[in-house]
């Protein structure tokens, strides 16, 4: 197991108590169940789902972002042609989810899910609105940095990775069970985007840089050209 | 035109994996959908229903987990086609499901029971399917493997099954039930399901 991740178990988490795994985990045979994972095409996303402020009858609300980067394998070989999806609060701090009951407004024109493929350098982009921070009950006063949802897929079921995505500099990251989950400095610090001026488009929106390198082995490392 | 630069303080990253953390509660509206949980048509023979429960360790039923499935075909080949959000109509196939469970931990998925398919080494496995369970509250997915209980000859020489200890072999087996299959995963106690180590990075 990578001392990388975080443990099952991180008891400032509190919902991880009882949703924790205890007992030692098994290294299964290598075979091509898990060395391999779905593919994906075109048909799967249409290149709306990779804006997600243009899906209301008119603008989002908030700061106009760009979040782009490149998604690698251990060895830096682009992952081509792979799903993201991303979800995420509103500029509020809003999720458009029932569950959700922390009292600031909703979006009508910001739904906050989006998906796209890496392209053939592993490339992904999103347009969105910089999230804001929100409310949670797990500890007195608590408050989760604002972060966007990845989810990947890589090209096996090894590689198969959730995460979030935060910003640089959000004054909450010292008081985050979660994001503070990961113990390694180095490691929880990749999870932090970059601002990237020369992602930023001038008269429309800032730009963030978010790389991701899956862990995890695969069957076909070497090139497939295929979608 | 004028730019300006002034230095700040370097913010670089360190290469290296990135960190998994929670799928937290919120996901419904963005993971699931509404062909997810059905990876064979309804007219492919041998279609079943793998129902179960993600229960967590003081026996309730988790709300708020995702259920990802991934698995060969009955010949034990990998669709290697694009797409996995379009449905598999017909007799179609697609290998890969996902299912949010509901607000009793239930999920359930539609499919047909794999080939066998070999290690890299060329051991012979039983059938199974590869799955994965992300929920609030876990702040990496739990890998397992899901077998079933009418191989028990393929069972009593799997590579993986025989490397776990007996006591804790069932948790990795699905058993017959009405009309499929039954597999309910225990993410913690006396009962936790066997959970595999695919992070090697």
């Amino acid at each position: 197991m990578s001392e990388l991740d975080p443990p099952y178990r991180f008891p400032d988490y509190r919902s991880t108590a009882f949703r924790s795994p205890s007992k030692a985990l098994v290294m299964p045979p290598a075979g091509l169940t898990e060395l391999t994972g779905p593919r994906f095409g075109h048909g799967d996303v249409r290149d709306s789902d990779a804006d997600l402020t243009v899906h209301g009858s008119s603008e989002a609300i908030g700061e106009r972002i760009i979040v782009h980067g490149r998604v690698t394998d251990a060895d830096g070989r682009p992952v081509r042609h792979s799903l993201v999806e991303v979800w995420q609060a509103n500029a509020a701090g809003r999720y458009i989810h029932q569950g959700d009951q922390h009292p600031a407004p909703l979006d009508p024109n910001f739904v906050g899910a989006g998906r796209c493929l890496t392209d053939d350098e592993g490339r992904y982009r999103f347009t969105t609105i910089k999230p804001g921070p929100y409310p949670w009950k797990n500890h007195t006063n608590a408050w989760r940095p604002a972060h966007i949802h990845f989810s990947l897929f890589g090209r096996a079921f090894t590689q198969r990775l959730v995460t979030q995505m935060y910003f640089p500099g959000d004054p909450l990251f010292y008081q985050d069970p979660i994001f503070n989950s990961v113990r390694d400095e180095r490691a929880r610090k990749r999870m932090i985007s970059v601002y990237d001026h020369t992602a930023t488009r001038p008269e429309w929106a800032t730009g963030y840089r978010f790389d991701i390198v899956l862990g995890g082995a695969e069957a076909t490392p070497v090139e497939d050209g295929e979608a | 035109m004028t730019e300006y630069t002034y230095e700040v303080t370097d913010t670089s990253t360190s290469a290296g994996p990135t960190p998994s953390q929670t799928v937290g509660p919120f996901f419904h509206y963005a993971l699931p959908y509404e062909h997810g949980p059905r990876l064979a048509g309804p007219d492919r023979p041998g279609v079943f229903r793998l129902a179960g429960r993600v229960v967590d360790g003081e026996g309730n039923g988790v709300s708020d987990a995702l259920v990802e499935v991934w698995q060969a075909d009955e010949q034990g080949r990998f669709v290697t086609e694009p797409g996995v959000y379009a449905e598999a109509t017909g007799a179609g196939f697609r290998g890969f499901g996902r299912c949010a469970t509901d607000f009793d931990g239930r999920f359930e998925l539609h499919t047909v029971k794999p080939g066998r398919v070999p290690t890299v080494e060329g051991r012979q496995q039983a059938p199974h399917l590869a799955m994965s369970v992300f929920a609030r509250g876990m702040l990496r997915r739990a890998a397992t493997r899901v077998y079933f209980d009418d191989e028990a000859d393929a069972n009593a020489v799997d590579p993986l099954l025989v490397s776990v200890e007996e006591g804790r072999r069932a948790t990795l087996v699905a058993t017959r039930a009405e009309d499929g299959y039954r597999f309910d995963v225990h993410l913690q106690g006396d009962r936790e399901t066997v959970f595999l180590d695919v992070f090697a990075r």
